[in-house]
């Protein structure tokens, strides 16, 4: 089961946020970030990576993406 | 296409467009602009301000392409590269007093944050004071970001919406066609131009509108911004967009020394002061300002192109923002701070603060 962030129509930078704060809540597991711009999409993967998330996945989803970053 | 997209979000990317901005601002003065002020956001937009009529400083009124190519480059990238998405909703009438107010501080100042960079780039010690107050601003706005700030969710909309800015810029440019300057004459139709002052430089209209473009398209892809670079290093420890800033600078500052035009001191810089405080304190709102809008003026401005309402009623109020700068004597001078300045950056500063506590909703 994983958490969802919904960061949709927040501009820059909410959606790093947003997600770092679901990464320090969780240790391990699975994140599926929804944004609406690319750079969102650029931005919230880069800093997932930095934190040494993986980016398992980015699939277009009617607007957006759903980004899902995974950490075992 | 899809290796070039990949290619301005990496480092190297945001570098080079760093980098191309660093040789083209410096050229772009060589080829005419004012003194370290080869590109500058907010002096341009006050210039544009001035020619339409809404400030009436006789030395700062030119329709500058240059900001018309940035709107119009960023539009062309996200059309060919399918980003164009019109939006709005989040909090306009926010953005639009933040834009007013980070005018009214620049020009305390005397310069956005690429005019900043670009001073010291030139020599221009007083600059260090500007950068500083900047970065303190951005520090401000990211202990507001972190205890949940936020100016809402923008929805998706008619893509004319999108459109309304980059047509202005295109309305402004027919205009300058239209009604194009005259020698000695300060005015053409309904336009106004400066005869003298830094309104007065500028670079040959072809040159400068074709710089723009191509700075916007490369700002668009590589999603550029000054104020960013600074944020995101406080806030996430995150150099990605500092390199573009950092490239900006170092590559200006060697373009300066080819074309002799680096000139270390503190007095007698060009369109510069040497009133520490409030070149400090004047890009402190700034910064500020920017922070809580989410974008440097370079940045609002790519924004707009692809369709961010938002980002337009910024560059709205950042237009508006400099009418009342000039006309209420809040602008800065080569000779110091207007008469009304010191009042303006507190009230500004006050504004952004009561913004910045008020505004910390939770996010629905």
């Amino acid at each position: 089961m994983s958490t969802i962030v919904d960061a949709q129509g927040l501009s820059c930078p909410q959606p790093v946020l947003m997600t770092m704060d679901e990464i320090k809540k969780a240790s391990q597991g699975e994140i599926e970030i929804l944004v609406d711009t690319h750079t969102s999409k650029e931005n919230v993967s880069r800093a997932a990576e930095s934190k040494g998330w993986e980016v398992k996945s980015v699939r277009e989803e009617g607007e957006g993406y759903r980004i899902t970053i995974i950490r075992s | 296409m899809g290796q070039l997209k990949n290619f301005f979000a990496s480092r190297w990317g945001i570098i080079g467009v760093g980098a191309f901005i660093g040789v083209l601002a410096p050229l772009l003065q060589k080829w005419g602009n004012p003194g370290n002020m080869g590109i500058c956001v907010a002096c341009f937009e006050r210039d544009i301000a001035g020619a339409v009529g809404l400030q009436r400083a006789a030395v700062v009124q030119y329709m500058r392409p240059e900001i018309i190519g940035f709107v119009l480059g960023s539009l062309i990238a996200a059309l060919l590269f399918k980003e164009f998405r019109a939006r709005t909703g989040s909090a306009p009438i926010v953005r639009f007093v933040l834009g007013a107010f980070a005018m009214i501080g620049a020009l305390v100042f005397l310069g956005c944050p690429w005019r900043a960079l670009l001073r010291l780039a030139g020599g221009d010690g007083n600059a260090l004071f500007g950068i500083a107050g900047l970065i303190f601003g951005i520090w401000i706005g990211t202990l507001f970001l972190k205890s949940g700030y936020n100016l809402g969710r923008s929805e998706k909309t008619h893509t004319s919406v999108g459109w309304l800015l980059p047509l202005t810029m295109l309305g402004f440019l027919v205009l300058m066609l239209i009604f194009p300057q005259i020698n000695g004459e300060p005015k053409s139709g309904i336009l106004f131009y400066s005869l003298k002052g830094p309104g007065a430089m500028h670079a040959p209209l072809l040159i400068s509108l074709l710089v723009g473009l191509a700075v916007g398209f490369v700002a668009q892809r590589s999603r550029f911004c000054t104020m960013g670079a600074f944020r995101d290093l406080i806030l996430f420890r995150q150099a990605h967009l500092f390199w573009g800033l950092l490239s900006l600078v170092v590559v200006a500052f060697f373009t300066n020394l080819i074309v002799g035009q680096f000139h270390p001191g503190f007095v007698n810089q060009p369109v510069a002061n040497t009133m520490e405080v409030w070149n400090f304190l004047g890009m402190v709102l700034a910064g500020l300002a920017f922070a809580l809008a989410g974008g440097c003026p370079g940045r609002q401005l790519f924004l707009a192109g692809e369709g961010d309402g938002d980002a337009a009623v910024f560059v709205l109020g950042m237009i508006v923002g400099a009418g009342f700068a000039h006309n209420f004597a809040l602008a800065s001078s080569p000779t110091g701070v207007g008469p009304h300045g010191i009042a303006a950056t507190i009230i500004g500063l006050l504004v952004c603060l009561f913004i910045g506590f008020t505004m910390r909703k939770k996010i629905a």
